[in-house]
């Protein structure tokens, strides 16, 4: 067919995940994965890693100071709590809580998010008007009080405190990808597959998903730091995660009147591990927009 | 055309060098070229040949990652490429000015079109706002806009996409520059409004005396507009001379394709002839002639050997091992004439 | 037959300026009439908002016409039942002009090709690949190419993949939308070349739509010209270019740009510039810009006459007026284009 003379050069095939080829060591932030790879690790091996039951004391062993102190032992590394139990112990368990509500509850604000503003933005008209409306006024609510009273409304529970954070943070992904599916759906590839007789289900599966799926990965990296704060107030507070489960925020609440009277390792340790998390999923957030978006613009 | 040329390139390169070191595309490569007062150069090439990365060496307005590297640029006498920053601020919008493609990319929103067409003026010469005012007036009418006064005190939103192109035109002639180089200044008009503009250019030109650069890849601007005319591929400039010489008998094989490629009004039973392939990498150039893989008149030693510029006739050169004198640059004249 | 049969088509869009008040009307397409012919180009040539993409977006039914009538194949759309309609979607393929856009950057370049097969008939996979490698076959196109994204391609290559996913679905029109005016310049031909090779093996109708009038010349066997949402000429390609009637298309092919130094074309310089189609001038719209404008053209909508196979819309050709040009017209205009 055509010019006999018509050789085409073509690359070579070009490996499956190309999008990895883009993450070059370079500027690959390092101690950001290291971190919370290390937080995941304890928080699936936890039942090996942790040294005592997170839940049960000895009040034999009251406010025992880390290992380096004077009065501490190598048994409590990082000392103990006012019922005697292993801080570090429950460290371990409360990163377990965290990574689990962290990653379930923006996993569920992702998805309702993604949905409501691919909906919003492909369908458009009245159900467009309705959705962004509704964003509106979620926006317009604190989230911290909202999320406390859906909690006492539905009761702390662990999995409650997932859907409740869930049902709050919705807001910012149905915005984002809202705006990225007005661009995508003016784009010529949407026509042709409108010509081609697709569906919209099927348009928006299978032309608008793939390709806001980047920024809401994106979203939820730096959304995983918010939610894991709002997590940690909600447990501080009293309506989080009931003890005594092991929460980071929880160990705060219940370490605060220790501060005053020198047990300082009851809140610095929590403290710091929420720290940590939430500034390595906020620097990895960060790196991982750099890198996909601009080939996202580009594709 | 007699006498010493405006503007003289010689074997000026200029290559873009990647932020390790390790990669050197060089967009401009050893090109000569000249163009005396009055007259219009056509450089034509397609995306990527390295045309524009042209004209903004001759401006000396590269990216960071772009270098000269060597060669010469003799305008009216002087060096370009030697002269200082601040030197070049005073050569540029005064005595070379250039008029871009995008005409909306090319106003500021948020200042009166007075005010922007007055800018250079005030700039280079130092004239008052009010002198300045005045002369921008003169130039929108020398340009050809309707009731000039209320348009200067418009922005540019409120006013036509051909309209604004004009306005463009009229900054760039402001400081009645010696030489303006014109980069697609076509491509996002329509058709009638295309033909108002290139008339305008012309009128301008002839009123002015101004020597014109048409950067394109549009063959029938250079057949309407230009006198002379280069044609790049890669970098370097495979053929230039004389327009009606290189239309009537194209020298290079990439001239002819390109000419051939071209549909014709009016004979839509002639089979277009096709160029082969893609244009190349140029960060990955094959040693040799850089159009020898997709040339239907390719010999072994294009393949080895890059062909310097032979001299085909008067005030023409070919980079080809086909217009070399021994092998016969006669024969290409013959098969090389346009139907 | 007619493929398509398209009877005083129009598309109105009402605009509504912010808070009420001012309502308009923008007559994007008005009452314009056209055939294309099996195994014809129809190409339309015009400036910007002169209603080109509408025509092209109505015929593929992404915009629904607010007048008139389209035939497919003798068959008036509106009468048509849900499996009816099927079969004219199917029928109907575009390639649009910006090869990056086209193709979804996460999908292969099979699925790319075989969804509208997937998506209209129920095939067993291994006949849908056989149909993907046929038409990168056709389109000249190695079988490898199914595996890869759209980003390992150059633009003429995406090009080539647009229309081979177009041919699929073996349609009987394939829109063309500016189709080669992203490409470079060496790589159009062979664009076009395909495209009439394809017409010429598979015996589909194109509608061509291109600002490049050298380009749509080629590529057409009849050439509409429109101006602000009407069909102001219709004829046969050649004809028209070398010789048109209405002086909109006059100043319109004047203004092309000459292939060839030497040619020495009379240049009619309109003043002006497109009104906008909010409100569009009164009579013929055209009159404001008229070098030939007289004074019933600012009153009178000219109708369109058919003067030897040539459809004008245009008061110069009304009886009285025609006797007098007629014979002039012609061999001035020869004359000029030579």
């Amino acid at each position: 067919m055509s010019t006999p003379a018509d050789v085409i050069r073509l690359p070579s095939p070009a490996p499956r995940f190309t999008a990895l080829r883009t993450f070059r060591i370079g500027d690959f932030p390092v101690i950001p994965v290291l971190i919370l790879g290390v937080i995941t690790f304890a928080a699936i091996f936890a039942n090996l890693l942790a040294p005592h039951n997170p839940e049960v004391g000895s009040l034999a062993a009251r406010f025992k100071p880390p290992f380096w102190l004077a009065g501490g032992s190598t048994e409590y590394l990082l000392g103990t709590d006012q019922l005697g139990r292993d801080v570090l112990s429950r460290l371990i368990f409360g990163a377990r809580v965290s990574m689990v509500v962290g990653f379930t509850a923006v996993m569920v604000a992702g998805v309702i998010g993604t949905v409501l503003g691919i909906m919003a933005g492909y369908i458009g008209g009245w159900v467009d008007q309705v959705i962004m409306r509704l964003t509106d006024t979620w926006l317009a609510l604190p989230a911290l009080t909202f999320a406390i009273f859906l909690a006492a409304i539905v009761g702390p529970s662990m999995w409650n405190i997932v859907i409740i954070l869930g049902a709050v943070y919705w807001t910012r992904y149905a915005r984002v990808i809202r705006g990225e599916v007005l661009s995508l759906k003016e784009r010529e590839f949407v026509r042709l597959a409108i010509v081609a007789g697709c569906s919209k289900p099927t348009i928006m599966l299978r032309h608008i998903l793939p390709n806001v799926i980047n920024s809401a990965i994106v979203l939820a990296t730096l959304m995983l730091g918010v939610v894991i704060v709002t997590e940690a107030s909600l447990s501080f507070l009293g309506v989080g995660v009931p003890p005594p489960e092991p929460a980071w925020g929880l160990m705060l609440s219940d370490g605060k009147q220790g501060l005053m009277v020198g047990y300082w390792w009851l809140t610095v340790f929590p403290g710091g591990c929420i720290v940590l998390m939430v500034l390595s999923a906020n620097l990895i957030g960060d790196w991982l927009r750099v890198k996909l978006d601009p080939q996202l613009r580009q594709l | 055309m007699t006498g010493a040329p405006l503007l003289e390139l010689d074997k000026l390169s200029t290559h873009y060098v990647s932020a390790q070191g390790s990669r050197v595309v060089r967009a401009v490569d050893e090109v000569t070229l000249s163009i005396h007062a009055g007259e219009t150069l056509g450089i034509v090439g397609e995306s990527g040949s390295g045309k524009s990365t042209l004209a903004l060496t001759i401006l000396r307005v590269l990216p960071p990652a772009a270098r000269i590297v060597s060669g010469r640029m003799m305008f009216e006498g002087e060096d370009l490429v030697t002269k200082s920053d601040e030197e070049m601020r005073h050569v540029r919008g005064k005595r070379i000015a250039m008029i871009l493609q995008d005409p909306m990319a090319s106003l500021n929103p948020l200042f009166t079109i007075g005010d922007q067409v007055s800018e250079p003026i005030r700039v280079h010469e130092g004239e008052s706002r009010a002198k300045a005012w005045t002369r921008a007036r003169e130039l929108l009418k020398a340009v050809r806009i309707p009731s000039p006064e209320t348009r200067l005190t418009q922005y540019p939103h409120e006013m036509s996409g051909g309209m604004r192109q004009r306005i463009v035109g009229a900054i760039g002639i402001a400081c009645e520059p010696r030489l303006l180089i014109a980069d697609e200044p076509t491509t996002s008009l329509d058709l009638t409004i295309q033909a108002q503009y290139l008339k305008l250019l012309g009128d301008l030109q002839k009123a002015h005396g101004l020597a014109l650069i048409f950067i394109t890849h549009n063959l029938g601007i250079v057949a309407k507009m230009c006198d002379q005319l280069a044609v790049m591929y890669a970098g370097r400039v495979v053929e230039s001379g004389p327009v009606s010489q290189i239309f009537n008998r194209p020298a290079h094989p990439y001239t002819r394709a390109l000419l051939n490629s071209i549909p014709v009004m009016g004979d839509p039973d002639k089979r277009l002839t096709a160029i082969d392939g893609q244009p190349p990498d140029m960060s990955t150039m094959p040693p040799g002639c850089s159009f020898a893989p997709r040339c239907t008149s390719v010999m072994p030693r294009c393949r080895e050997a890059e062909p310097p510029p032979f001299v085909v006739g008067e005030g023409r050169i070919s980079r080809c091992w086909l217009a070399e004198p021994a092998t016969g640059g006669a024969e290409l004249r013959v098969a090389g004439g346009v139907a | 037959m007619a493929v398509i049969e398209a009877t005083g088509l129009s598309k109105h869009f009402s605009s509504r300026r912010m808070f009420g008040g001012h309502h308009g009307v923008v007559r994007a397409v008005d009452d314009i009439s056209f055939t294309i012919e099996r195994g014809q180009t129809l190409g339309i040539v015009g400036e910007s908002g002169c209603g080109k993409t509408t025509t092209a977006k109505l015929v593929l039914g992404l915009e629904q016409p607010t007048g008139g009538i389209m035939r497919f194949e003798g068959q008036d759309l509106n009468d048509l039942d849900k499996a009816g309609r099927r079969v004219y979607r199917k029928s109907v393929q575009a390639v649009f002009q910006d090869p990056y856009a086209s193709l979804n950057p996460r999908m292969r370049i099979s699925s790319i090709i075989a969804e509208p097969l997937i998506t209209n008939e129920d095939l067993p996979a291994v006949t849908v690949r056989k149909r993907v490698l046929e038409m990168l076959d056709l389109v000249g196109l190695p079988a490898r190419a199914a595996d890869l994204f759209p980003h390992e391609f150059s633009g003429g290559q995406r090009q080539r993949i647009a229309i081979a996913r177009a041919l699929a679905l073996s349609p009987k029109l394939i829109v063309l939308d500016e189709p080669v005016s992203a490409l470079d310049v060496s790589i159009r031909a062979q664009i076009l070349n395909l495209l009439r090779d394809l017409q010429t093996r598979l015996g589909v109708s194109y509608l061509f739509i291109a600002h490049d009038l050298a380009a749509v010349g080629h590529m057409s066997h009849t050439i509409a010209v429109m101006y602000l949402g009407k069909i102001v000429e219709t004829g046969e390609a050649r004809e028209l270019a070398l010789n048109p009637k209405h002086p909109y298309t006059e100043a319109l092919f004047s203004a092309a740009l000459p292939s060839h130094p030497d040619e020495r074309r009379e240049e009619i310089i309109l003043p002006g510039e497109v009104p906008s189609p909010i409100n569009p001038p009164s009579g013929c719209r055209f009159h404001p810009r008229c070098p030939q404008a007289m004074a019933r053209c600012a009153v009178d909508v000219p109708t369109l006459r058919d003067i030897g196979g040539r459809i004008v819309s245009c008061h110069l050709y009304d009886e009285a007026a025609a006797q007098a040009t007629r014979a002039a017209m012609p061999f001035e205009a020869v004359a000029r284009a030579g």
